[in-house]
């Protein structure tokens, strides 16, 4: 800590920031717009000018910008010095010179920085008269709205764009007064993180093109804090409702988690929430051949007592998508021995395989923030921008790092970044990226190794002996390939931080051990190496750590025992085996009872269904790829008949042990949870209980602005209604409540007075310090066991050979569309490629095949035809299947399988 | 007693004055421009709706008596999808009007909404929009913001320069 004298008063702040860092944690309103949190200071705006004197008897003083000098010892700096703030009034006033008269219809005001910095500084009224410079708008694709006329070039555009998140298709252009922040030409933007612009643009020039199609403002939304379901990263959100509808995802800063940042999976796979497919009825199907019919809720209910009373036994299906409690309530319903995980073998194998690595690692598996700040990154076998968008965009941080820690020496400051870039030049720091196709983060990596997954275990092999492990090194390993595991066993070795990064992506088991192996060799050398494997759903391990069979075996014992009624939790079952096998489960002679909020294709199946809730209609908790638990609340209320599925669960149980079950609410639910299962005890840490009040109050899911209260139901009747009771969690459906800042792990809303934008945060985050004993980061479940427990893994499989007429099948992965949930969204649908197989060219040449052609492939009794497509990094002999898209069934891969060019008629 | 007569001696004198109230409902009396009473949305001189949705006199109003909903032309025009006034909570206080930056929603000089339903009170989009500017009579929001809708162009906004050409290397 040092001490630095703002306007004659000493303060305390940590040392080595800069002084607008400090100032505003230490609540000050000291306007900026080019400086942030994330990407630093550059100090381009000249927004956030002080006057800093030399000593107590320096009258004069100077003009300084905060964000660009260091808080060091004795810095004596004054804000309301009255040149200091004419000088930030005179640059909003030039900033403002050609600002369009937009705030009414632009979607940004109420939450726009650029406001909050004008009226921050006085600058109330225009006195230019003359003719504003105007621009031309792009069209940026389905997710961005472009308004150029509103750009104050502050440049955090391009630097989030281009250095931070990788993209290549996005610039500044022109000159002087003209310039442009844009694409070379209309067309979509091709980076995945695209959406943070939204955030990052200070003014309205960026916005979510989503929220325009259904626009409220900030203070109207609904809101709560919550948790992306759409990949295994686990990110904070803060979705907004508006109406009965979700509008929109923004994102919630976790230090651990997400930072700043979301992807665009993420932050527009919403929409499903409100989609055409959702079931909002108990339905029952009165023939097996009719559609499922509305039914009411208490009539079904009766109904499927009646179904299931006399049945022995119940075969329960949970699902990865499913919150923990719904998988623990459908547990408790159908028994442990009838609890089935709903998801293949092989996906089975593979999470068990990767949360038994995580365990008997030395280390906790890294965070994002963890792998942000790594100085050596091995990715081994996972298309991360594809399976987990945001540890993509960490890894990539993380090749910063290593000379960020170098620049120390030449005395630059850490958040110096101009100068840092300035003398990194194009230096980037050790990744390594050995994968079966090429894959985003090629651009960054320092070495690429291009392999099918059994070379690459070969690969991480060769590495783990490198690093002394006692195995066998593989043979036939090319002499390049061969320096390239001693150099990669070197930097990881070198490494203060090395980071291990695989997944289950590839369906390789060995890949995930031989993972393990080398982060085993780096902690037996004396490391601390990180371990991260990426899941393929948001509560993939939360289900993994309940345990319980895989989908095929509930198929078989359906089919040698006449269980005469199964429960399939939010899931669709025909997206994880093959409709063949399904056929024993899946069966017209048996009552299927689903819960669900989409339709598909097992709720067309069903007997009877009922409508569950959402992730925005519910309260539950995931647990993230690190085995991190996490909460997230409810943000609306369901319409009509929705509601968790285990409320419905707990209203199928028979009477006796719905009073053994005390599930009136989800507190209720949890503590059973974690009393059943001790290993699930951690939960009860990742929320505040219901009945928690700050100064007596529960928190307000709404701004204190929020509007129409008195007119949003008055076109059905003129009477108002009381707000609905959430008797779940401290929060309430409504404007009376605590309204002021509360711990982000249970704030609806990042907010600060005079800081209605989501620049609010770096305000926001300090005033908290009181209210430190709500602030939860989410707890881990992965209990560590001694390392010496387990010993290494051994096996190594042959090297890759190309056969003569069959190829070998592997998955490639699609950020947009390879998710079932987000893939509903019409914004993701509209980016969603058809689905494809991707050849080697001189492969493709051999079968006669152009791009697009169909081709023809036969996997275990299925035949799928496909457009052919090209793909360079793809290995002689290998083919691609973009698994996941709507139209690929479900596959086991890598397999291999005979193509055929398919000669149309 | 001389009081007495001096008192009824005035009672009968005003007995001839001119009369203060008037024979509400037959006869009406004036009540100025600026009077706050039903409120109405406006259109702008070219017979557009005013309003953009923006929501301002929503969150002025402190009975939060008004819902609406944005939605948006095929050219980007914003206008109101619905536009809900709940007048049995309205207290006519006039910060709608106040808030609003297009001048589209106004208080009128009427006071008789008398109804025998409260359900009656809520007032819908079209119940509200009149075919005239109302008060204000020139203005017109579109022709002075800086978006594009149709028929009016990037550029051509009161006091704005052409688009800037962003291939060309004119200073
Ligand atoms: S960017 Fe901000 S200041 Fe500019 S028009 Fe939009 S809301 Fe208004
Ligand atoms: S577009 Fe936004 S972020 Fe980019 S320079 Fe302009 S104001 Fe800044
Ligand atoms: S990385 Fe995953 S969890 Fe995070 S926003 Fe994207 S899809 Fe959601
Ligand atoms: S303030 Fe005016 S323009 Fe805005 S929503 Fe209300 S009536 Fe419409
Ligand atoms: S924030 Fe300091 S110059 Fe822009």
């Amino acid at each position: 800590m040092t001490t630095i004298y703002i306007d004659n008063r000493p303060y305390e702040v940590a040392e080595g920031q800069n002084l607008l860092r400090a100032c505003l944690s230490l609540g000050f309103n000291l306007p900026y717009f080019c400086w942030h949190p994330a990407m630093h200071s550059v100090g381009a705006c000249r927004q956030c000018a002080v006057k800093q004197f030399k000593d107590e008897n320096d009258t004069k003083g100077r003009i300084v910008m905060a964000c660009m000098t260091p808080a060091s010892e004795g810095t004596r700096i004054s804000i309301d010095d009255p040149e200091a703030k004419a000088f930030r009034a005179g640059v909003i006033e030039l900033l403002m010179v050609n600002h369009p008269h937009d705030c009414p219809v632009c979607d940004e005001g109420g939450e726009c920085h650029l406001q909050d910095m004008t009226l921050m500084t006085g600058h109330t009224y225009r006195r230019y008269r003359f003719a504003k410079r105007t621009h031309r708008n792009q069209d940026l694709g389905p997710f961005v709205t472009h308004e150029m006329n509103r750009c104050i070039a502050c440049y955090r555009c391009v630097r989030f764009y281009r250095d931070y998140a990788g993209g290549r298709d996005f610039d500044v252009f022109q000159w002087h007064n003209n310039v442009y922040f844009g694409r070379q030409s209309d067309g979509v933007l091709e980076n995945e993180f695209s959406g943070n612009l939204v955030e990052v643009c200070p003014t309205g020039v960026f916005t979510d093109k989503t929220l325009a199609r259904h626009y409220a403002r900030k203070w109207d939304l609904q809101t709560a804090p919550s948790i992306c379901v759409h990949c295994s990263v686990g990110c904070n959100t803060i979705p907004g409702e508006r109406y009965g509808k979700l509008r929109r995802i923004r994102n919630r800063y976790n230090r651990e988690v997400n930072g700043y940042f979301l992807c665009d999976r993420g932050r527009y796979g919403y929409e499903f929430v409100n989609g055409p497919q959702r079931i909002r009825r108990a339905m029952f199907c009165y023939q097996p051949e009719t559609a499922a019919e509305p039914f009411g809720r208490l009539a079904a209910i009766e109904r499927a007592r009646v179904l299931l009373e006399p049945c022995q036994h119940v075969l329960g299906i949970g699902s990865p998508r499913a919150s923990l409690e719904a998988n623990f309530a459908l547990w408790t319903l159908v028994g442990p021995d009838n609890f089935y995980r709903g998801v293949s073998a092989k996906e089975c194998r593979l999470t068990d395989t990767a949360i038994d690595m995580m365990r008997s690692s030395d280390m906790p598996a890294p965070s994002l923030h963890d792998v942000e700040r790594s100085d050596a990154v091995l990715v081994l076998g996972e298309d991360l921008t594809n399976t987990a968008p945001m540890l993509a965009l960490a890894v990539r941080h993380s090749t910063l790092q290593r000379e960020i820690d170098l620049t120390e020496k030449l005395h630059i400051h850490w958040w110096d970044d101009a100068a840092i870039r300035v003398a990194l030049q194009q230096r980037r720091g050790p990744l390594f990226v050995a994968t079966p196709a090429e894959t985003k983060l090629d651009d960054v990596a320092t070495h690429i190794y291009h392999g099918v997954p059994d070379d690459l275990v070969r690969f991480a092999q060769a590495i783990a002996e490198a690093l002394t492990a006692p195995i066998r090194r593989p043979e036939g390993m090319s002499p390049d390939l061969t320096a390239l595991v001693e150099k990669v066993a070197e930097t990881l070795y070198l490494a203060q931080r090395p980071v291990i990064v695989s997944g289950v992506g590839c369906g390789s088991e060995e890949l995930i051990r031989a993972a393990a192996n080398i982060a085993k060799a780096l902690g037996s050398a004396g490391r601390r190496p990180g371990l991260a494997f990426a899941f393929p759903e948001c509560n993939s391990v939360g289900l993994g750590l309940l345990g319980g069979g895989s989908l095929e075996e509930a198929c078989r014992v359906a089919t040698t025992d006449r269980a005469a009624a199964v429960v399939v939790l939010e899931n669709n079952l025909f997206r994880r085996v093959p409709e063949p096998q399904l056929r024993s489960l899946v069966d017209r002679s048996r009552h299927l009872i689903a819960i669900d909020h989409e339709e598909n294709e097992t709720t067309d199946f069903a007997e009877i269904v009922f409508p569950s809730a959402s992730f925005a209609e519910s309260d539950g908790t995931l647990v993230n790829y690190e085995g991190r638990a996490q909460r997230f609340f409810r943000v609306l209320v369901g319409a009509e008949e929705t509601q968790e599925s285990w409320r419905w669960i707990w209203e199928l149980l028979p009477k006796e042990q719905q009073a053994a079950h005390a599930w009136e609410s989800f507190d209720g639910i949890q503590a059973d949870l974690a009393q059943t299962m001790p290993a699930f005890a951690p939960i009860l840490q990742t929320s505040p209980r219901a009945v928690v009040r700050i100064v007596g109050q529960k928190i307000a899911r709404q701004h204190a602005r929020f509007s129409g209260r008195t007119a949003i139901h008055t076109d059905q009747d003129v009477r108002e209604t009381p707000p609905p009771v959430d008797r779940d969690s401290p929060l309430t459906f409504s404007m009376e409540g605590y309204q002021r800042m509360v711990p982000l792990s249970i704030a609806p809303r990042q907010w600060a007075p005079g800081w209605n934008s989501p620049q609010a945060l770096p305000r926001f985050q300090e005033e908290l310090r009181s209210l430190q004993e709500l602030d939860y980061r989410g707890q881990t479940l992965i209990a560590r066991l001694p390392s010496e427990e387990s010993g290494y893994f051994a096996s190594l499989p042959p090297a890759f050979e190309r056969r003569p007429d069959e190829w070998l099948l592997i998955s490639l992965y699609h950020i947009f569309g390879a998710e079932e949930l987000s893939v509903l969204a019409p914004a993701i649908a509209q980016l969603t490629p058809p689905p494809y197989l991707a050849l080697h060219p001189d492969d493709a040449d051999e079968l006669g095949l152009d791009q697009d052609d169909e081709v023809e492939v036969k996997i275990g009794g299925q035949t799928l035809r496909l457009a052919s497509r090209w793909n360079l990094s793809l290995a002689r002999g290998v083919a691609g299947i973009s698994v996941g898209l709507p139209g690929v069934p479900p596959l086991e891969l890598p397999v291999w399988a005979g193509l055929k060019r398919v000669v149309s008629a | 007693m001389a009081n007495i007569f001096t008192t009824l001696w005035r009672v009968f004198r005003h007995a001839f004055r001119p009369r203060v109230t008037v024979q509400y409902p037959e006869q009406k009396f004036y009540l100025p421009p600026r009077w706050r009473g039903r409120i109405i949305l406006s259109r702008d001189p070219d017979g557009e709706e005013r309003c953009v949705a923006c929501y301002l006199c929503a969150v002025a109003c402190p009975v939060d008596c008004i819902a609406l909903q944005a939605t948006e032309d095929e050219h980007g025009r914003r206008y109101p999808e619905f536009f809900r006034i709940n007048f049995s909570r309205c207290i006519f206080c006039g910060f709608c009007e106040e808030a609003c930056p297009t001048y589209a929603i106004q208080l009128t000089p009427d006071m008789e909404m008398s109804e025998y339903r409260r359900q009656d009170m809520v007032y819908e989009k079209e119940d509200l929009l009149i075919e005239g500017t109302g008060k204000y009579r020139d203005y017109n929001y579109y022709r002075v913001a800086g978006l594009a809708i149709g028929g009016k162009d990037k550029g051509e906004a009161e006091r704005e320069q052409a688009p800037v050409d962003l291939r060309s290397l004119l200073p």
